[in-house]
């Protein structure tokens, strides 16, 4: 029987099969950002062994200052708090407030992006003067890549729990949950990430 | 919080084309995206194959006379790549498990449709790009290794392509990975139990964690090779002070869990063949299950033993020596179950069973030589030599491509409603048998003798035995006229083949052939025992 192609069973499937399963968006998240941190390990790995094994050649400038990372580190814990007040906010049905700290989250990871881009112009290395500048700009460029699109992605859903016409609220809460739990991660990448670069 | 499936669906199927068109759409229809993958990898294969004859040509004599040097290291590489990129893990991996999961786990479409389509789209643009880049300025010629310092050498923009393209397939891998691991754990029909799942199923939920693990790992190690190559950076390039062995590492974390990535869901789909053209249940369903997740953690600790002779400390050698000797143990129970399955069984000699029992027969070899080849000092022996070349086609060809035959003629029936001919998949089979074992085994001995692999040119003492192999390669090559012309005949007028024309008892053959948009007209059946088949008979009696 080639039902395949008659759009009459189709019809009939839709009417007779009214099915609903559970959603599991955020397990296929949670997947994706596994594979996501694998990228992030993988790069760990490397500057890991390159500092046990390939010594920094003489007269090579590789030095990292601490107070601006610091204070990055700080943005983004505090961000990741005041994305979790907005989460809180929606739920109740508070839109305006929700969009408020959605609002202030995006700005702390501006700051974020503005701050990273200061250290760059001021650090006495560049891309390709040794290798551990080459890996230093490699990790924080691919994490501030994310942070870039992580911020993106908190404006869309800003201007999408907006009062009137937003398609956030309490029903809807997964777009902003999903990027909620993606900011999560790439706070923990950057904790990792500032203890491996800049402490260890 | 749920989602209405009905909702979802009303929208898109009016959207879709129907009939033919609907494979050159962007369909959600799990069904129509598994054709699309085999199909679409089928091209690519006869595209990788032809490639594998041009270098057994030029291989017959000592001479590069049949093409420059710099051409038949593009052409190894672009064969390499595309056999594994875009044939052997989209057909075995995206064909089958999109085409059979949804049936196994009684659902009516993979877990994300719509990513699934993605993941599919991703390859057909990165494939062409690939092939295409020969018209550039010379695609890739580090091999589809592409170790550093010689990736960073070559004509840049081959390799620059290369990289791209990689990286695209490797992101559809991994949307693809996700989408099995949500479908096979999430997307159950309710009451059914893990441990009553068919074995693809398992071996597919293996291969999609090493694939979400491992690909991730080789995009951030090709995103830094692509640095060294255009903005002159120094991760992998000597000169500047990098260091060649991480790339090697970094490369092996994704390429050596690939082999798996390429084999496991053979082990799957002939998991599923045998115990149907045998009558008997499948042998050691439990042991198979730990089997497979055994070899998905242990494939992920193994991978130095590609790098034996890339200075490798004492204690490394030792460790990935006996953790490469553990993977034997996981997969000789598979093997030994598969044996037991047909022992004592009502064999029927078709096709899809020649091909599966051929898969038993090369892949136990390949094994074998792999076990000699995780011993490091054989290994040094024949690092880069043609034994590593015979052994892992023995593993790929003779082990994954023989199952995508043997599935091809099992599943057949059930995606057309036809049978294939029978006499012309048995012949398909002979030549194939024959001319692959003409064509790699020679090559143990070629590499046990010194031959190095990737090298246009050999010692003449070693022309007979190389013109054997491309003998063997010939008849390869041969093989696949059979086969299109039973699948182009079948299509059109062949025999009728009814719903469930093995009586198998897994899910899929529950249904119409071909099956219908969601599957089934109503509810999914529960199948609790995918391999019952002695009960069947005792019922009867």
């Amino acid at each position: 029987m080639t039902t395949l192609d008659s759009s009459k069973e189709i019809q009939k499937n839709n009417s007779e099969v009214n099915e609903t399963h559970e959603d599991f968006r955020m397990f296929g998240l949670i997947t994706f950002l596994i594979a996501d941190g694998m990228t992030f390990a993988g790069f760990f790995a490397a500057y890991l062994t390159y500092k046990a094994v390939n010594p920094l050649p003489d007269g090579a400038i590789y030095e990292l200052e601490l107070p601006i990372p610091t204070l990055n580190t700080i943005l983004l814990l505090v961000s990741s708090a005041t994305f979790h007040k907005a989460g809180k906010a929606l739920l109740k049905d508070k839109n305006s407030d929700s969009q408020k700290w959605l609002f202030f989250t995006a700005f702390l990871g501006i700051i974020f992006l503005i701050c990273q881009l200061f250290e760059y112009f001021h650090l006495p290395f560049g891309l390709t003067d040794n290798l551990f500048a080459s890996t230093f700009y490699a990790l924080t460029g691919f994490h501030g890549l994310h942070v870039t699109l992580g911020t993106l992605m908190i404006l869309i859903i800003a201007w999408q729990s907006r009062s009137n016409g937003g398609r956030l609220n309490s029903q809807n809460m997964f777009p902003l949950e999903a990027v909620e739990l993606y900011w999560h991660f790439v706070d923990g990448i950057w904790v990792v990430l500032f203890i491996i670069l800049y402490l260890l | 919080m749920t989602i209405s499936i009905d909702q979802q669906k009303t929208n898109n199927e009016s959207l879709q084309p129907k009939g033919w068109l609907r494979y050159f759409s962007f369909s959600l229809d799990h069904k129509v995206i598994g054709i699309q993958y085999l199909v679409c990898g089928f091209l690519f294969y006869l595209i990788g194959g032809t490639l594998a004859s041009a270098i057994r040509i030029e291989l017959a004599s000592p001479m590069s006379d049949f093409m420059p040097r710099d051409v038949y290291n593009q052409v190894l590489t672009l064969h390499g790549t595309i056999m594994i990129f875009l044939w052997i893990v989209p057909v075995v991996n995206g064909a089958f498990g999109n085409y059979l999961i949804p049936f196994y786990v009684g659902a009516r479409d993979m877990a994300f449709p719509r990513l699934n389509a993605v993941a599919f789209w991703l390859i057909p643009p990165s494939g062409l790009m690939l092939v295409a880049s020969y018209f550039v300025e010379g695609a890739a010629q580090a091999g589809w290794t592409a170790y550093p310092p010689l990736s960073i050498t070559t004509p840049q923009s081959g390799q620059i392509i290369w990289i791209l393209s990689v990286l695209l397939l490797g992101g559809s891998s991994i949307f693809g990975g996700i989408n099995f691991i949500a479908t096979i754990i999430k997307l159950r029909r309710p009451g059914l139990k893990l441990m009553q799942l068919p074995m693809y199923c398992w071996a597919m939920l293996g291969t999609s964690l090493l694939v979400v693990l491992s690909t991730p790992v080789l995009a951030g190690t090709l995103i830094l090779l692509s640095f060294d190559i255009i903005a002159n950076t120094g991760f992998f390039n000597p000169v500047l002070g990098g260091n060649v062995v991480v790339y090697q590492h970094l490369f092996w974390f994704y390429s050596h869990p690939a082999v798996y990535i390429m084999v496991l869901p053979a082990f799957g789909l002939v998991s599923e063949i045998l115990p149907v053209h045998a009558r008997k249940p499948l042998f050691g369903y439990t042991t198979m299950v730990f089997s497979i997740m055994g070899i998905v953690v242990l494939g992920l600790v193994v991978w130095a033993h590609h790098m034996f002779t890339s200075g490798t400390p004492p204690w490394m050698r030792l460790f990935f020596t006996i953790a490469t000797a553990f993977i034997a143990v996981p997969t000789g129970i598979k093997f030994f179950n598969w044996v037991a399955t047909l022992w004592g069984g009502k064999i029927t000699i078709n096709s899809a069973m020649l091909f599966s029992c051929g898969f038993i027969i090369n892949f136990v070899f390949g094994g074998i030589t792999g076990v000699a080849l995780a011993q490091v000092p054989f290994d040094i022996h024949v690092h880069d030599t043609y034994f590593v070349v015979a052994h892992f086609h023995y593993i790929v060809y003779g082990g994954t491509v023989f199952i995508i035959f043997s599935s091809i003629y099992h599943w057949f029936p059930k995606v057309t409603g036809k049978m294939l001919n029978e006499k012309l998949g048995i012949l398909h089979f002979i030549i194939t048998f024959i001319g692959f074992n003409l064509c790699f085994a020679p090559q143990h001995w070629l590499g046990l003798n010194g031959m190095p692999r990737r090298v246009a040119e050999y010692d003449p003492q070693f022309q007979f035995v190389n013109q054997v192999s491309s003998f063997g390669a010939l008849l390869m090559a041969i093989s696949t006229i059979p086969f299109l012309i039973n699948v182009f005949l079948s299509v059109r007028n062949g025999k009728n083949a009814g719903d469930n024309p093995w009586n198998a008892l897994t899910p899929e053959w529950l249904t119409s052939s071909p099956p219908p948009v969601e599957n089934w007209e109503g509810e999914a059946p529960l199948v609790e025992e995918p391999y019952g088949y002695g009960k069947e008979i005792s019922e009867q009696k």
